[in-house]
């Protein structure tokens, strides 16, 4: 059973069931390490924000520096407009490269490794957007998927594969990053597998390569992170700038 | 590339065997509903306490720190541009006093030797003025004397010649007639010296 690469992303119940109405809402692992992710967030960044020393300690400037590149970040991809939605990329980036980086601790649980996690923040995210876009610049917004400068035969196809490419962010964003951490745990299972399989003689060979894919998967983990929030900030660019 | 290669093999493969063996063993266990509405509940949950805390207490406060440590640093910047100006400001006065107080000793040099060397010059000037007279004084006794001797000399010698006649002959000889003998004598004398 456990030998399955599947088996890892298993959801069972922790503790008793709770049902709001009809619906099951128990604390599961998923909820678990959801929580245990936050908490950590939580954490390290108070006791970072806590003293107000000149010349920072390690949590200090850990906190203090995470804080420049993600305002670096908002600031490079969406302009200085984007300033108010600082806290929610911000808790958004923590929140989805904690939940990665808990994932690679063995027998942990990789929250973001399950689609609907990743759709729901990814739909979060679209539909969030496309209200701002509509506040800003009302019916305008509209203006996004008729590109300047198209010749009038072709615009309709444009403007067809606009809409069809702007409906499709929200999937193409989740499934990125559920597709990787998924892929990437199950690789490292099967390359587990196959060391305990080939025993002592032969197992060398996926150990090695299994040591290696822990290197990787701890930079797919980070950069799978930024490249959530950065998308993030690149549709927030598309809403409060409307370039087209 | 090759990773993206991985991926799509992975994924193209759970799927295929998700759709194959759904019945059997449940296939991707991200692709069962039953605990959906869990996962959302809570990580709305978790997400919006993250959210509401990070954005009222924890941000405000790092961005606080972030911004009191850049106001402080310019300050500082700002003081120690202050404090080298004014060292600089002292270091020039400095040499303006020191380069004042050269000339100044170069000036009390200069008078104090102009000052001594008029002094010799006058004290020069009136020793030689003194000197000058004396002699000039003593030039004049010496050409005096000397004029006065040839009469002196013809006296004492007529009257040393009388009376050396007188022991000798032991007469009175005309006074008269040996100072005119003296004077020819002593003319002769000359005469023979000028020759």
């Amino acid at each position: 059973m456990a030998s399955n690469p599947m088996y890892q992303f298993n959801v069972y119940r922790i503790g008793p069931e709770i049902k709001l109405g009809s619906v099951d809402i128990s604390f599961t692992n998923a909820s678990l390490f959801m929580v245990i992710s936050s908490l950590a967030i939580l954490i390290i960044f108070n006791l970072g924000a806590k003293k107000k020393t000149l010349i920072p300690d390690k949590l200090q400037l850990l906190s203090e520096l995470s804080y420049s590149f993600v305002a670096k970040m908002i600031s490079d991809t969406a302009g200085s407009k984007a300033k108010p939605y600082f806290s929610f990329i911000f808790s958004l980036f923590m929140f989805v490269l904690f939940c990665n980086m808990f994932g690679m601790i063995p027998y942990a649980f990789t929250v973001t490794s399950h689609i609907i996690v990743t759709f729901v923040l990814a739909a979060f995210i679209f539909v969030g957007v496309t209200i701002i876009g509509f506040m800003k610049h009302g019916l305008g917004y509209l203006k996004l998927f008729v590109p300047s400068g198209v010749p009038m035969v072709l615009l309709p196809l444009i403007v067809v594969i606009e809409i069809i490419s702007y409906l499709s962010r929200p999937i193409s964003l989740s499934v990125r990053l559920f597709a990787n951490m998924m892929a990437g745990h199950t690789m490292m299972k099967v390359f587990g597998g196959f060391v305990i399989s080939l025993g002592i003689v032969g197992g060398w060979l996926p150990l090695s390569f299994s040591v290696a894919l822990t290197g990787l998967e701890i930079l797919v983990a980070f950069l799978q992170a930024y490249v959530f929030a950065i998308l993030t900030c690149i549709y927030l660019n598309d809403a409060l700038n409307l370039h087209h | 590339m090759l990773k993206k290669i991985v991926i799509l093999l992975f994924v193209t493969c759970f799927a295929c065997f998700n759709t194959a063996f759904a019945a059997e063993s449940g296939g991707m266990p991200q692709l069962n509903p039953e605990f959906w509405i869990s996962q959302i509940f809570w990580l709305i949950i978790t997400f919006g306490i993250l959210f509401i805390v990070l954005t009222k207490v924890i941000l405000p406060k790092i961005s606080d720190n972030l911004e009191t440590r850049k106001s402080q640093i310019l300050e500082n910047i700002e003081i120690a541009d202050r404090q080298k100006e004014e060292s600089q400001k002292k270091i020039d006065e400095y040499e303006k006093i020191i380069l004042d107080s050269k000339v100044k000793a170069k000036n009390y040099f200069n008078e104090a030797r102009e000052k001594i060397l008029d002094d010799i010059n006058k004290k020069r000037t009136a020793l030689e003025k003194d000197l000058d007279e004396e002699i000039g004084g003593v030039e004049k006794e010496l050409s005096d004397l000397k004029n006065k001797s040839g009469e002196k000399i013809n006296k004492i010698a007529a009257e040393t010649s009388a009376e050396l006649i007188k022991e000798l002959i032991g007469e009175e000889v005309n006074s008269s007639s040996i100072a005119a003998i003296v004077e020819d004598q002593s003319k002769l004398n000359k005469e023979r010296k000028d020759v």
